[in-house]
């Protein structure tokens, strides 16, 4: 389909001046967005880019598709419209933190449980951008920023359990310093049927600069991060000499040196709920000396759910079978008289 | 017995909510209009689902006014008053007529019941009912006896003592009980027992009217002379949603409903929902913000979408209303109005909104408002604000409001043939590869449509300023300036393509002209065809296109020596006129959450004319 259609990352490219400031995390996945967006075979024409208020919203004027630049936070509601008018269209929504999940929290939720199959690219810089450096939903305890000069008393969200508490039916996460794992999770993303929430870390090196710093520097990464897979255990450590074992219900970190294998891991299965709701829920401080790992990659992926733009379908399809709408019969109703 | 013709009456059903006094209504309204009167209703629901059993505040009332002539209000004063409890009487005794009948349950008026609705002493016996003609009748005790070999619970027995009253009524207006039992017997009819019952309740009422001679006369009311043709009775959220669904029949584009409930709008979801074989989407969305949101999104991609709400649903979909404005495209926006500010009264009437609608945004952010007269009006009005949107790409608002959505009427109802199509052309597909200018307009200064799904047409809108033509981001500030301008000329030039303005009744110039727009259309209508067979100089308009005018409304305001605008608020349409045309336009306001009567009216309009 691909190779018919002869398109490259050019030609998702618009005229338009890209305008993040220098350095920003936000380049990476623009690129890897258009690396992408050729490979799954669809014609530019039939995919549309939903976006809200923010500085990852300006991405539809970035991205030769069809485009919205919405309204602060509602970007998961116009592309639900859309969704529920025109299943034909793959649909892209890219928000943040501040516009999914403070000011659009209410819809990012609801769109996860209605399961639309649209994919969610959520920008999380841990900060307000646009409007110049506040903290934000998922800022950190004790964060010094602009509107919060003693620290922010805000406990914050974690996106990817909010996203499954939700019953969104796909979570993933990933990061705009490693292409390669964010490329391969945006085609994840987009090959799910149903509503796919991908969190993104991004770097915003003006007001924010290195918040994932632990996560994303190769010095800091092999010790911090744990990348999953499906059907694979759960390792992690400069040599891959770490594991993550279940103890009941608790995660714990074992030490290969300490005689375990990876036999003795938690073996990673994406269809399982229970357990993903273990895994979205390691969410060490890094800064904890006995901190577990950051999980990234599919946590979740449920393919049985029907989607809402389907189900509608069924009931119009199911509704029409029983005889198509006559306007004559729905004016005159059950009951007439005549004036002579 | 003597049968008594009469030229119109009024009734109220007064009991409490769960005594069914809306259903009873409804069925009196049905057979009315089946016997060829005309007709209008006004229900009060009670701001309660289910308010305490007894009291003062969980009274509901259905009014009808019928006749042989033409009726255009539910009546000032009641003829008749059904009270089915102390608290029903004490409710509504304010509004009747001198020397009404008034046919009360005694049942409903023993202790209990009087001190459920702080009556210090008996109104029966107290000698507060002096003067009107008092009806009394055991309906809870009579029903038992009538169902007394039916095997059903009490609770369900009495269920049936609307029927008992409504079959009583329609023997006083010698009527035949063939609509309700048809209606009975499609409702219940897999509950063979209680349709049984209800039958039979019925049939009780009626029988016990006639054996017991309890009044000297019957009544009759003749067919009114209507134009001919074939009617049906209609409610205005049920003539909206068929507005709605005929103009995407007739632009051949699907109906797209983003809503969330609000009383007193969630009926046109419900009804929408119902017809899916029209392929309408009904979409209900976690709330009023998402609810818009969606209809924008639908509309980008190609369906007719609408939004639909009350005054508080408005105030919260404002932005995304000036999004609308800004991405120029097709959205019809319906406020059923109610009183306000705030949670205000949901169930009462109001046309408070009308500011709101005309100005209720941030920045400059013009939309057409257009507004329903009558319950039959408002088909007209909702098909008519589908055509601007879709025509002139703009969100419109369309105006309604809660006596409007719940009061019926008789509907000489359009064929499906005979309404006009409403042509709409998506942008062509681009093989050329040469740029799209989704910015670029028509003689109506609309932009074209370009759905997703056509190939060439990639472009990217939203909220930012665009820049003319192109629509790329723009911060320049005469684009700006210009763009405002343009976006404002772009609703003027809707006046193009509307009718002119008319004068309903009255001279073409005279002493006063009467200006109305949205539910006070009856009243005025009433009020000044009483004073034009008095013989006095006074005229009616009434306005269904507010944003823009009519191009010749100034023409017309000029040719009279006063002009009334009566309004359900505290003046708005008339700050509009005296703004737009600096006339010395002078406002008749009421804001009690009911209807302007016409004797209302007729008083102030013989004062205006003394002056």
């Amino acid at each position: 389909m691909s190779e018919t259609l002869n398109l490259t990352a050019k030609d998702f490219q618009t005229d338009q001046e890209v305008r993040w400031c220098p350095g920003c995390g936000d380049y990476s996945i623009l690129k890897q967005v258009h690396t992408v967006l050729p490979q799954l075979g669809i014609p530019r024409e039939n995919i549309v880019v939903v976006s809200g208020i923010g500085c990852s919203s300006r991405f539809p004027y970035y991205t030769n598709t069809f485009g919205i630049h919405s309204i602060h936070g509602r970007a998961t509601a116009v592309a639900s419209g859309l969704k529920a008018a025109r299943p034909d269209l793959s649909i892209w929504i890219v928000t943040g933190d501040g516009d999914g999940l403070s000011i659009g929290g209410n819809h990012t939720i609801h769109l996860l449980r209605r399961n639309f199959n649209v994919n969610i690219l959520l920008f999380n810089n841990e900060i307000y951008g646009l409007t110049k450096g506040q903290y934000s939903p998922t800022s950190p305890l004790g964060k010094v920023a602009k509107s919060t000069p003693m620290g922010s008393v805000d406990h914050p969200f974690n996106p990817a359990a909010l996203a499954l508490g939700a019953d969104a039916t796909f979570v993933a996460r990933s990061m705009d310093r490693d292409p390669a794992h964010l490329q391969e999770s945006l085609i994840r993303t987009h090959q799910h049927k149903g509503a796919s929430f991908l969190e993104i870390y991004q770097n915003c090196n003006i007001f924010n600069d290195g918040a994932f710093e632990v996560f994303t520097e190769k010095s800091s990464k092999k010790a911090n991060d744990l990348f999953v897979r499906h059907g694979q255990p759960l390792v992690f450590g400069e040599t891959d000499n770490w594991g993550i074992k279940l103890d009941g219900f608790t995660p714990v970190a074992v030490n290969f040196a300490d005689g375990f294998t990876k036999d003795d891991c938690w073996v990673h299965d994406e269809t399982d709920i229970y357990k993903a709701q273990i895994l979205v829920r390691i969410f060490d401080n890094p800064s904890n000396e006995q901190h577990l790992p950051r999980p990234f990659g599919v946590f979740y992926a449920n393919e049985h759910r029907a989607t809402y733009e389907d189900l509608m379908s069924e009931q119009i399809y199911a509704a029409k079978g029983k005889g198509e709408g006559d306007l004559n019969k729905l004016l005159r109703g059950s009951e007439t008289w005549e004036i002579k | 017995m003597d049968i008594q013709v009469l030229e119109d009456v009024v009734i109220k059903f007064a009991g409490d909510s769960g005594d069914g006094m809306q259903l009873t209504g409804g069925q009196f309204t049905n057979n009315t209009a089946l016997m060829g009167a005309d007709l209008a209703t006004f229900p009060d629901f009670p701001a309660e689902i289910r308010a305490p059993i007894g009291t003062l505040p969980g009274v509901s009332g259905f009014q009808l006014h019928f006749g042989s002539r033409k009726i255009y209000t539910p009546g000032d004063l009641c003829d008749v008053l059904v009270a089915m409890n102390v608290a029903a009487l004490k409710v509504n005794l304010h509004g009747l007529k001198k020397g009404a009948i008034i046919i009360v349950n005694t049942d409903g008026f023993d202790a209990k019941n009087m001190r459920l609705a702080n009556a210090a002493t008996n109104p029966l016996e107290d000698g507060t009912l002096e003067g009107y003609e008092l009806i009394k009748i055991d309906v809870t005790k009579l029903t038992r006896e009538a169902l007394s070999d039916i095997t059903m619970g009490v609770k369900e027995k009495d269920r049936c003592k609307n029927m008992f009253v409504l079959g009583f009524l329609y023997y006083m207006y010698s009527r035949s009980l063939e609509s309700t039992e048809r209606f009975l017997e499609s409702k219940f009819s897999k509950k063979p027992e209680i349709l049984e019952a209800n039958i039979r309740a019925l049939k009780a009422g009626y029988n016990y009217a006639d054996t017991t001679e309890v009044f000297s006369s019957r009544y009759k009311v003749e067919a009114a002379k209507l134009d001919p043709g074939t009617y049906r009775s209609i409610i205005g959220n049920d003539a909206a949603s068929m507005g709605f669904i005929a103009a995407s029949q007739k632009s051949g584009l699907p109906l797209f409903l983003g809503s969330y409930p609000i009383t007193p709008a969630s009926d046109i979801l419900h009804f929408l929902a119902k017809y899916k074989n029209f392929g309408i989407r009904t979409f209900q969305a976690e709330d009023e913000i998402a609810a818009i949101c969606a209809s924008i999104g639908a509309s980008f991609g190609g369906h007719l979408a609408m939004t639909t709400t009350s005054g508080p649903g408005i105030a919260l979909k404002g932005e995304a209303m000036g999004l609308a404005v800004m991405l120029e495209i097709p959205l019809v926006v319906v406020n059923i109005q109610r009183a306000g500010p705030s949670t205000g009264m949901p169930t009462k009437t109001e046309q408070a909104d009308l500011l709101q609608a005309l100005y209720g945004r941030n920045g400059e952010c013009p939309m057409p408002v257009i507004a329903a007269a009558t319950a039959s009006d408002a088909f007209e009005t909702a098909f008519e604000a589908c055509r601007i949107a879709l025509q002139h790409m703009t969100p419109v608002i369309f105006l309604s409001d809660g006596y409007i959505a719940n009061g019926a009427e008789p509907w000489k109802f359009p064929k499906a043939e005979d309404l006009p199509e409403i042509k709409v052309e998506f942008a062509k597909p681009i093989e050329d590869g040469s740029q799209y200018l989704p910015y670029y307009r028509d003689e109506k200064l609309a932009r074209p449509w370009a759905i997703p799904g056509t190939k060439g047409l990639e472009h990217r809108i939203g909220g930012l300023e665009k820049e003319d033509i192109t629509g790329n981001i723009s911060y320049d500030p005469d684009n700006h300036e210009h763009m405002v301008l343009l976006r404002e000329e772009k609703v003027a030039r809707v006046a193009n393509y509307i009718p002119d303005q008319k004068i309903i009744c009255g001279p073409e110039k005279g002493k006063i002209l009467v200006l109305g727009w949205g539910s006070t259309y009856g009243a005025i209508q009433s009020a000044v065809n009483h004073v034009l067979a008095d013989g006095y100089e006074v005229a009616h308009a009434h306005l269904r296109y507010i944003k823009p005018f009519p191009k010749n409304l100034g023409e017309i305001l000029f040719n009279y020596d006063k002009v009334i605008i009566p309004e359900i608020n505290n003046g708005q349409l008339v700050k509009v006129i005296r703004d737009k045309f600096m006339i010395p336009a002078i406002p008749y306001n009421k804001i009690k959450g009911t209807p302007i009567t016409s004797s209302e009216l007729i008083d102030f309009i013989m004062k205006e004319l003394a002056n």
